[in-house]
């Protein structure tokens, strides 16, 4: 697994997402509640664009008339049929064992951090004061 | 039905490889505002529109049944960039949808201003008479892929059939397209003017399900909610296959086409067995009927496929499309509303390349004569 600093943190503004190429992979990236969530763009069921899922609250009733909401704006919502998914491991919520959106793992990481190490990104300007994304593909 | 996805696009699913042209039966576009309909719509009527707006069948001005799932049904992704409702804007519905999935022809469907259920006749009519030129200049006229059809309310026979004499001497529509919930059953005589006019005429009749009438979705009333109200389209649609044939519009006019879009396919063999299992027993109440009704069905109905069915095993798709007829179906995909079919991905059974070529391409060409 190679890793890939796709951006700042503060590019990427809460509730918001960034969609990023990583070695042919089209993935979108989503800043939730102060975390990163890096997923393959793209919708298990038919393929639609997962950048344009909504992010919403997961939903559940103990019986007829009591609701709950949890998790507020990690669940997403797809664009197209309205499958739902875990933003944390892209699990589905209604099959979670079948249907997956494929997910990786993110760090955030400092830029002195990252200076000291192997992955300053050649072609992305790193500035000591930011903290960057890094998706591991 | 659905796989793990962590694998790019292979080349033969990306848009620009999709190997067959396709026809897609149901395409939805939208006013940017009833603005748009003012060089059409005669000033009389304007005004109409403004002081008064829409007299429905349903009670009460904003009770329509919006968002229904997402914003305006659609998909989330297909508000265009330029402002307006999704399918307002042309450039954008050819950006990302006719150019990406290589659609040789587009049918328009409108639903905007409840087209349908006008329970003003005439003002119903004024606003099919403008949607259906709306449709050719703002559509058709700047992109030859996108084909109108003929919109007409069959409550108001006579204002139908003047509406569809002036369409048809335009010459550039390719059907006509009557209300899926009118005043009464389809099949019912007092509709039979249109449906010869249409046969006259050679042009399909297509009839898109949705939207309401005055009467209950389902034949056990109205629906709590909008998931179980959505399981009714297939209900309306089995309901006015039956009296179409039963009440003998394929045998009186042996000639007609008729489409249904966007009721899917999944209900269409019990509705037949069943049907041709009564006419057994009788046979003696109906004795206009020659033939059984799944003969009716199997030669002058073709049905649109969304919303396709998902059963878990491929295998149960595969016999329904058999059962029904690979010859019947015509690809839709609903764009741009939240249940649209990716012409790529909706098929979750193996089609041969013959089969494809029908069902997204030739089937179409050959009813609409493309
Ligand atoms: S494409 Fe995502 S739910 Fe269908």
């Amino acid at each position: 697994m190679a890793r890939h600093i796709v951006a700042t943190t503060s590019e990427i503004p809460p509730g918001g997402n960034k969609v990023v190429d990583i070695a042919g992979r089209d993935i979108v990236v989503f800043h939730v509640n102060g975390e990163f969530f890096a997923l393959l763009n793209r919708c298990p069921h038919e393929g639609a664009p997962l950048e344009k899922a909504a992010c919403v609250a997961r939903l559940t009733s103990p019986e007829p008339g009591v609701y709950e909401r949890s998790r507020v704006g990690e669940m997403l919502r797809c664009p197209w049929h309205g499958w739902e998914f875990d933003m944390r491991n892209g699990q589905s919520w209604f099959d979670p064992k079948r249907v997956k959106i494929r997910s990786y793992p993110v760090a955030v990481e400092r830029g002195e951090e990252l200076q000291k190490g192997p992955y300053v990104a050649e072609t992305f300007p790193v500035h000591v004061e930011d903290s960057y994304v890094i998706v591991e593909v | 039905m659905s796989e793990v996805i962590d694998r790019p696009l292979r080349d033969d699913e990306k848009p620009t490889a999709t190997r067959l042209r396709i026809v897609d039966c149901d395409v939805h576009p939208s006013l940017r505002s009833t603005d748009d309909l003012n060089e059409f719509l005669p000033k009389r009527w304007q005004q109409h529109l403004r002081e008064y707006g829409s007299h429905l069948r349903t009670p009460y001005l904003f009770t329509t049944p919006y968002p229904r799932s997402s914003p305006l049904i659609a998909r989330r992704d297909a508000w265009p960039p330029t402002g307006g409702p999704p399918g307002s804007d042309l450039a954008f519905m050819q950006k990302q949808h006719l150019d990406p999935l290589d659609v040789e022809f587009g049918i328009l469907q409108v639903l905007d201003l409840f087209i349908f259920s006008q329970q003003n006749l005439e003002f119903g009519a004024a606003i099919q008479r403008a949607i259906n030129d709306w449709q050719l200049a703002f559509w058709s006229h700047r992109d030859p892929r996108l084909k109108a059809s003929i919109l007409v309310g069959q409550d108001g026979v006579d204002l139908a059939i003047a509406e569809i004499e002036r369409c048809a001497k335009i010459g550039e529509y390719i059907q006509i397209n009557v209300s899926p919930r009118a005043n009464e059953p389809l099949g019912r005589r007092r509709y039979w003017p249109i449906y010869e006019r249409a046969q006259a005429l050679d042009l399909p009749l297509g009839i898109h399900v949705g939207g309401y009438g005055g009467h209950a979705p389902t034949g056990g009333g109205w629906p709590s909610y909008y998931v179980e109200e959505h399981q009714s389209n297939a209900h309306t649609i089995a309901a006015q296959l039956a009296s179409l044939v039963i009440e003998g519009v394929p045998e009186r006019f042996p000639k007609l086409k008729i489409v249904f879009i966007e009721g899917g396919f999944g209900w269409i063999p019990s509705a037949v067995w069943r049907m041709d299992q009564h006419f057994e027993r009788f046979r003696s109440e109906v004795p206009h009927l020659r033939r059984k009704p799944s003969e009716y069905v199997r030669e002058h109905f073709w049905f649109t496929t969304q919303p396709i069915d998902e059963p878990d095993e491929a295998r149960h798709l595969r016999a329904l499309i058999e059962w029904v007829g690979i010859d019947r179906l015509l690809f839709s995909s609903d764009y741009p509303h939240w249940d649209f079919d990716d012409p790529r991905f909706a098929f979750k059974t193996p089609l041969t390349e013959a089969e494809r070529k029908k069902i997204f391409s030739s089937n179409a060409r050959a009813v609409y004569k493309f």
